[in-house]
């Protein structure tokens, strides 16, 4: 176990290593960034200042360095449009979008994990073809048309829900649903295909003829190793919907990270850009990490061995 | 049955030759609902945008502020008129001509993107599924990697340094978005490359590139299609996206998530501006997720979830 | 007379499939009394893991289960709720499955599992249901029993395995165990060690053993009577010693010409084979299902199905026109008898 979770957190490093190697090199991707940030009226030496007060005289791999140094400590840079700290406004901002992304997570889960159970417990029944034809819509409505529709209905004509801002648990209730529905597809065909390939297992057989109780069967035999694989997938989802939140969290006006994220792409705010890439990335590498722990919980082949 | 052996089993009610196995496909094909429907939508769309310049009755591009926000003709409304039956938008365009004209945009970016990240994933997968080892090692890294970047977030900001136009969206997309053809491929390879005939063509001196041509792709190609449909989807709702936030497609273009984007403004009164184009993607991305899973259905009827 | 446990009367299993109805199982019929072994031979697809399901009702949902009589210690579990039929799974009778690399469940202690499946049908103490599965751990041969309850599945070898779950079978202390093909997954060496093991559980604790196999060669090892079952149907049954000394059937005369027997076999000589097929079981079929690979059929064996009858001796019967007599003679001939 201690063998497997060490070298997991390895791979992990060492994937953050590459990961923010690609979101320093970002900066190189519009040409010189001191001209970028010089602005377009600025003269040849405010450009050469620039370029020295920033160190983009510095050969690259100096500058790569200092700057991932600088990242470790928790110095993520200077915000040229905010004249801020980037970390500081990064952790303000940064549990909103968690708070959001953790509701639509639970949002998605709680719907997909029963249906796939149910449709895989009555494979090509009515429930089963209803959870694929929900699955198949799903997947095919874009989250940020979605989230008009949801505006456009219980925002406006229904005046159920507040539309913008993220003052309340109420603003959080659309952006949830659109933002966890689009994961839902995924999760819930796992579980189901998961489920089958459990249900007609020979353990499964065998508990059944210990005569336990279909409950018993269901929930411990069955869905406990039904959820491995789902475990996985949910930490990939997540990771995706912090990225996809951009979207939803622009759309409803709430204050978290996708927004950010946004405002600084329109602003050419290039440090506050790098390091949200970076939030983003780490998070999503230490919340697979903690899922391959889980997993190996979960499953006692990959934590004894 | 290679070496002439005589079927013995006859007990076959049936007199007469049984079905070739390309017209049992094609049956099972034409007898699946998805596939059927699929197809004929995304053959509908894609006759659409070939045949745009004709069938669309306006120019999309013809701005007439006199002729601005009329609603489209089941509206009751004294302005909906049958010249204009999608009405048009803020700037007086005919939308249903925008509509027509812009399922090139949506095909265009989904195809190419696709066929970009198609080549990038398959090559990486095919790669790590059949070297195995240290290959299998760096190819997963690179997969690990390229996961833990935010696809949206990357993609907003490399658009966004490097420049927008149709083209950039489509590169940043490909290369972005392989990674699915990466992970599929590599373990669709790997179930092959230990089937005994791979051994065989190996133990009979065939060379690597034969043993990937003629061996091992014409069995992983069906799952390659299927992705391929997947990714498709995928690029088309990611353009959709970027455009919304106005940093994909630029205006006037008539790209369907930039006139989402531009009819989000008038939502309170005129939702159908929103609405439509919303459909639209809905049933493009459906009919080609539908034509995938008939394929997978299809193709490897054992497999079907 | 003994103690009868389970009575099974015209037991049919049939499955739809594509092309009509799979008659998997057609009138089987057969009796286990107390402490006695029961074998039930047979190729693959002659449905005898189907029967063993069947009695168990674990069958797969779309399987078609009937029968006349259905009996277990007296009790009807033909038409018995499924509530009161999961207080008899693994209670009063027991299965052993053929795979026991995936019989278990991976993800649960083997200790777990044991105690499991006292607690739902005894009013144990965890604590009780312990040791009693550290007694059986022992009984069945492993060592260090104690220290196993906390191993998973994964961390035994497919003997050791196989050992865990016929002693988590015996845990409720059934009167009947229906083991099917327990050691066809295991290695050959360990095979015999199982199977004796099995016998020698099944004398010491009075049960009745339905045991299905395609080894004849342990079949007349530990086998009481035998059943040998061909395409849906038993076509002979009877003691041990009348099916392997007098074999009736022409199917079971085949199968007892495969075995080589030291000593007797002669050196170089060709072992015997049944050519030809298994019949489709697909729909209905009024004749022997045997006739078409029967070195001995006649135009009459195709006329219709074929009753089982009796042989010269009490408990000995089969299911073929030809009289005893010319059956021992054909066995005579073939030099099985």
């Amino acid at each position: 176990m201690l063998i497997y979770a060490v070298k997991r957190l390895s791979v992990a490093i060492l994937v953050a290593m590459t990961v923010s190697l690609i979101t320093f090199s970002m900066i190189y991707l519009s040409g010189d960034p001191a001209m970028a940030l010089a602005g377009e009226s600025a003269s040849q030496s405010d450009i050469e200042n620039i370029r020295r007060v920033y160190g983009y005289d510095q050969p690259i791999m100096v500058q790569y360095f200092s700057w991932l140094g600088n990242a470790l400590t928790g110095n993520l840079g200077h915000s040229h449009y905010l004249k801020t700290e980037v970390s500081e406004v990064i952790f303000t901002r940064l549990p909103v979008t968690m708070t959001l992304g953790a509701c639509a997570l639970t949002f998605a889960l709680t719907l997909s994990i029963p249906l796939g159970v149910v449709a895989a417990m009555r494979p090509n029944t009515l429930i089963d073809r209803i959870a694929l034809t929900i699955a198949v819509i799903g997947q095919a409505l874009p989250s940020f048309w979605f989230a008009l529709m949801m505006i456009i209905l219980f925002g406006v004509t229904l005046r159920w829900l507040p539309i913008t801002g993220s003052d309340s648990w109420m603003n959080f209730i659309m952006p949830s649903v659109a933002l966890g529905y689009y994961i839902t597809p995924a999760v819930m065909r796992l579980t189901r295909a998961g489920m089958l390939e459990v249900l007609s297992s020979d353990y499964i057989r065998t508990a059944r003829a210990k005569g336990l109780r279909p409950s018993v069967v269901l929930f411990k035999h069955a869905l406990r190793n039904a959820i491995i694989p789902v475990v996985s997938l949910a930490a990939v989802q997540f990771g995706f919907m912090l990225g996809g939140s951009i979207v939803i969290e622009t759309i409803f006006a709430i204050n978290g990270l996708g927004q950010l994220a946004w405002e600084s792409i329109l602003r050419a705010d290039l440090p506050m850009m790098q390091a949200i890439v970076l939030v983003l990335s780490c998070f999503y590498i230490v919340l697979t990490f903690l899922a391959d722990l889980l997993n190996a919980f979960l499953d006692p082949r990959i934590r004894v061995s | 049955m290679a070496d002439g052996t005589p079927i013995v089993l006859s007990d076959s009610p049936r007199d007469g030759v049984e079905p070739s196995p390309s017209q049992r496909l094609k049956k099972r094909a034409f007898s699946h609902m998805g596939f059927v429907i699929g197809g004929i939508v995304l053959l509908s769309i894609f006759a659409m945008a070939m045949l745009a310049p004709l069938i669309a009755p306006h120019d999309p591009y013809d701005q007439q502020l006199a002729r601005k926000m009329i609603p489209p003709i089941w509206h009751d409304s004294a302005k909906a008129s049958w010249e204009f039956p999608l009405g048009t938008d803020q700037f007086g365009r005919d939308y249903l001509s925008r509509l027509i004209h812009g399922s090139q945009i949506s095909l265009l970016i989904g195809f190419a993107a696709m066929l970009i990240s198609g080549v990038i994933g398959t090559v990486l997968g095919v790669a790590a599924g059949y070297f195995g080892g240290k290959v299998d090692m760096v190819v997963n890294f690179i997969i690990t990697t390229r996961l833990s970047l935010p696809v949206v977030l990357v993609a907003l900001a490399v658009v966004s340094l490097v420049g927008n136009s149709l083209w950039i969206v489509i590169w940043v997309l490909g290369l972005l978005i392989w990674d699915r053809f990466a992970v599929v491929m590599r373990s669709t390879t790997q179930q092959v490359r230990n089937l005994d005939y791979v051994a065989a063509a190996q133990a009979i001196g065939c060379s690597t590139w034969r043993i990937i041509f003629s061996e091992i792709m014409p069995n992983i190609v069906n799952n390659l299609i299927v992705v391929a449909t997947v990714e498709m989807a995928h690029a088309i709702i990611l353009e959709a996206a970027l455009s919304f936030l106005g940093l994909g497609v630029q205006p006037p273009a008539p790209s369907w998530g930039l006139m989402i984007s531009e009819g989000k403004n008038h939502i309170l009164f005129d939702p159908w501006l929103v609405g439509i184009p919303g459909v639209a993607l809905f049933v493009l991305i459906l009919s080609i997720n539908l034509l995938g899973d008939g394929i997978r259905d299809v193709t490897a009827p054992e497999n079907r979830n | 007379m003994s103690e009868r446990i389970l009575e099974v009367g015209n037991l049919t299993v049939d499955i739809p499939v594509g092309n009509g109805m799979l008659h998997a199982v057609q009138g089987v019929s057969f009796h286990v009394d107390k402490g006695e072994t029961l074998c039930i031979v047979g190729e693959s697809g002659c449905g005898k893991s189907l029967t063993s399901l069947a009695i168990m009702d674990l069958l797969p949902s779309k399987a078609i289960r009937n029968a006349n009589t259905l009996e277990l210690d007296g009790e009807d579990i033909l038409n018995v709720p499924e509530r009161r039929m999961s207080d008899i799974r693994g209670n009063t009778m027991g299965m052993i499955f053929q795979e026991p690399m995936t019989s278990l469940n991976p993800a649960f202690t083997i200790g777990n599992q044991m105690v499991e499946i006292l607690k739902r049908h005894r009013n144990v103490s965890n604590a009780e249901a312990r040791d009693r599965a550290i007694y059986l751990l022992e009984k069945v041969g492993i060592t260090a029993a104690a220290s196993r309850l906390s191993q998973y599945p994964h961390q035994l070898s497919g003997g050791l395995r196989q050992r865990v779950m016929i002693a988590m079978t015996l845990m409720c202390g059934p009167d009947l165990i229906i083991a099917d093909e327990p050691t066809t997954a295991l290695d050959v060496t360990i095979q015999a060690q199982i199977l004796l093991l099995l016998a020698e559980l099944q004398r010491e604790f009075e049960m009745g053993l339905i045991l299905i196999t395609h080894d004849l060669g342990v079949v007349a090892r530990i086998a009481d009577r035998v059943a040998v079952m061909y395409a849906g149907e038993v076509v002979e049954e009877g003691t041990a010693n009348q099916v392997f000394n007098r074999p009736t059937h022409p199917y079971t005369q085949g199968l007892l010409e495969c075995i080589p027997i030291p000593g007797k076999t002669e050196r170089g000589k060709p072992l015997g084979s049944i050519p030809g097929i298994v019949p489709s079981l697909v729909g209905r079929f009024e004749a022997c299902h045997f006739a078409d690979r029967c070195p001995f059929a006649m135009d009459s064996c195709t006329d219709g199905n074929i009753a089982l009858r009796p042989a010269n001796e009490a408990g000995h019967a089969y299911r073929c026109l030809l009289s005893p007599e010319q059956c021992a003679a054909n066995a005579k001939t073939k030099g099985v008898a």
